[in-house]
């Protein structure tokens, strides 16, 4: 079998086409797995891995942790507010000393771009990036294209929308990345001040209009307002937003054809898109979180199997 | 590399017959029997069995899976490749039932000892019983043993025993390959 040309997940601009097929081939056989009556198989019994989250996240982080618990890999949970980071300890020093206690492999979510790359150049651990600041989450990314590839049988030829605030979305790149990589259209849409100037350079195009793009799709991935992010105004009101780029049952009827409707979560209902939409049967925001374990599982198993080779 | 000729075309339909024979022997009507074969090479093996099963002894009830190792094999981040992981199949439970699990060459027993261990995530079996078309006796690593046999062979470490089904490499042949 081939590996992965990679010896971390930092991004998915380091991955290549054959890593992405090979992922989601691992992740077919996960998926099985974890519906088993016992969902849960031996690989990583001799595997330590830490979870680092400098920054909340609910979803990602319980969905590492169930993928490392099912590859049977003994875990160590961190968080930022509970730490010495708060005491002034350096990112390097962080790792290097939970490293010291025999940790194969760091997961992190980290507030700035890069924090992986940073710490794969210093530290002796295969690093995931569980999302870095505006900059990537490809784990994210590699389970929203498996998603598509579940219900449309492909991603090669598929046309998809992001639609939100571009600007702030690190699922946005990352799903750009993969999306392009598996031949893929792909189109962004939001208002102008949220969409990043020479965006057009990474192959996507740009719309404005809301109805226009949905035209056009066959998935529409709608991506949350970021307030945290935001240190200005991008738009006058959430009520203006919602106006203008708020998916609802009304708008997906008038399309005269089915979408697919994702989102990466947490869901902002009422904003980007309303409970009918968000609950419907055509979008498969629930699928996301269940191959979202799988996809990791495969992610995990393919790195530490070349752990120490 | 030289390799010689185990078992043609010819021995390897009589030993299945026999095989079957045998399990019909133990398992009657194969009401409470699952058969499992044991990914990638026991799959091929478990469906012949089983179609001798169907054809000749008129048994159509049967419950029958494949059990992919991969995730529970003892050697990972030893060898040189990943392991590559085939697909599992088995859409019943084996709680109570009388399992057989169906593998093309016994050598080791790691293999079978990996699928003790992956056979549980579906229930606790009854029994566990293994069949082999081959059983490299003198080379185990573990005290596992077939129940059925279809022939014991005396090979050496360096050389390998090579199973060939016509429905995947154009021929029913047994080769012994010395490297």
């Amino acid at each position: 079998m081939s590996e992965l040309s990679v010896n971390h997940l930092l991004g998915i601009k380091y991955l290549n086409e054959e890593d992405i097929e090979l992922i989601f081939k691992t992740a077919d056989h996960f998926k099985e797995v974890i519906n088993r009556p016992i969902k849960k198989v031996p690989s990583l019994r001799d595997i330590t891995i830490a979870n680092l989250f400098f920054e909340n996240s609910t979803r990602t982080r319980l969905s590492f942790e169930l993928a490392e618990k099912r590859l049977s890999a003994d875990v160590v949970n961190f968080s930022a507010a509970s730490s010495s980071v708060k005491k002034g300890e350096t990112l390097i020093d962080t790792v290097n000393n939970i490293l010291s206690m025999k940790v194969d492999m760091v997961v992190m979510r980290h507030p700035n771009p890069g924090a992986g790359i940073f710490l794969s150049r210093h530290v002796k651990a295969s690093i995931i990036n569980a999302g870095d600041g505006a900059h990537e989450h490809p784990t994210q990314a590699l389970l929203d294209s498996y998603s598509i590839r579940e219900r449309l049988g492909g991603v090669a030829g598929k046309k998809v929308v992001i639609v939100g605030d571009i600007l702030h979305s690190r699922v946005a790149l990352s799903n750009i990345f993969a999306l392009k990589l598996q031949g893929a259209e792909v189109k962004v849409c939001g208002p102008k001040t949220l969409l990043p100037k020479h965006i057009e350079s990474l192959g996507v195009s740009v719309e404005t209009n809301l109805k226009k793009a949905l035209e056009w799709c066959d998935v529409a991935n709608m991506l949350r307002v970021q307030n945290e992010r935001m240190d200005i105004s991008y738009f006058p009101s959430t009520r203006e937003y919602s106006q203008q780029f708020q998916l609802n049952k009304k708008l997906l009827e008038s399309l005269n054809k089915e979408i697919v409707v994702m989102h990466p979560g947490p869901i902002n209902r009422g904003v980007e898109i309303t409970s009918d939409v968000a609950d419907a049967e055509n979008a498969i925001i629930l699928d996301q979180v269940q191959n979202g374990v799988a996809v990791r599982m495969a992610v995990i198993y393919l790195l530490a199997s070349k752990i120490n080779r | 590399m030289g390799q010689r000729i185990l078992l043609n075309a010819d021995e390897i339909n009589i030993i299945l017959h026999r095989l079957a024979c045998q399990l019909v022997e133990n398992h009657t009507d194969f009401k409470d029997t699952v058969i499992i074969g044991i990914q990638p090479r026991g799959v091929f093996l478990a469906e012949r069995i089983i179609k001798i099963l169907q054809e000749e002894y008129e048994i159509t009830d049967l419950n029958y899976g494949h059990l992919d190792i991969t995730f529970y094999r003892d050697d990972f981040r030893r060898g040189e490749k990943p392991l590559e992981a085939n697909k599992t199949k088995i859409d019943f439970i084996v709680e109570d039932k009388k399992v057989v699990f169906i593998d093309d060459v016994l050598y080791t027993g790691r293999s079978i000892r990996a699928a003790l261990t992956a056979v549980q995530s579906f229930g606790r079996p009854a029994e566990i019983e293994l069949l082999s078309l081959i059983d490299r006796r003198f080379s185990r690593h573990l005290p596992i043993q077939p129940d059925y046999n279809g022939r014991q062979v005396d090979a050496i470490n360096e050389e390998k025993v090579k199973v060939n089904w016509k429905e995947n490499d154009g021929e029913d042949v047994v080769y012994l390959v010395s490297k």
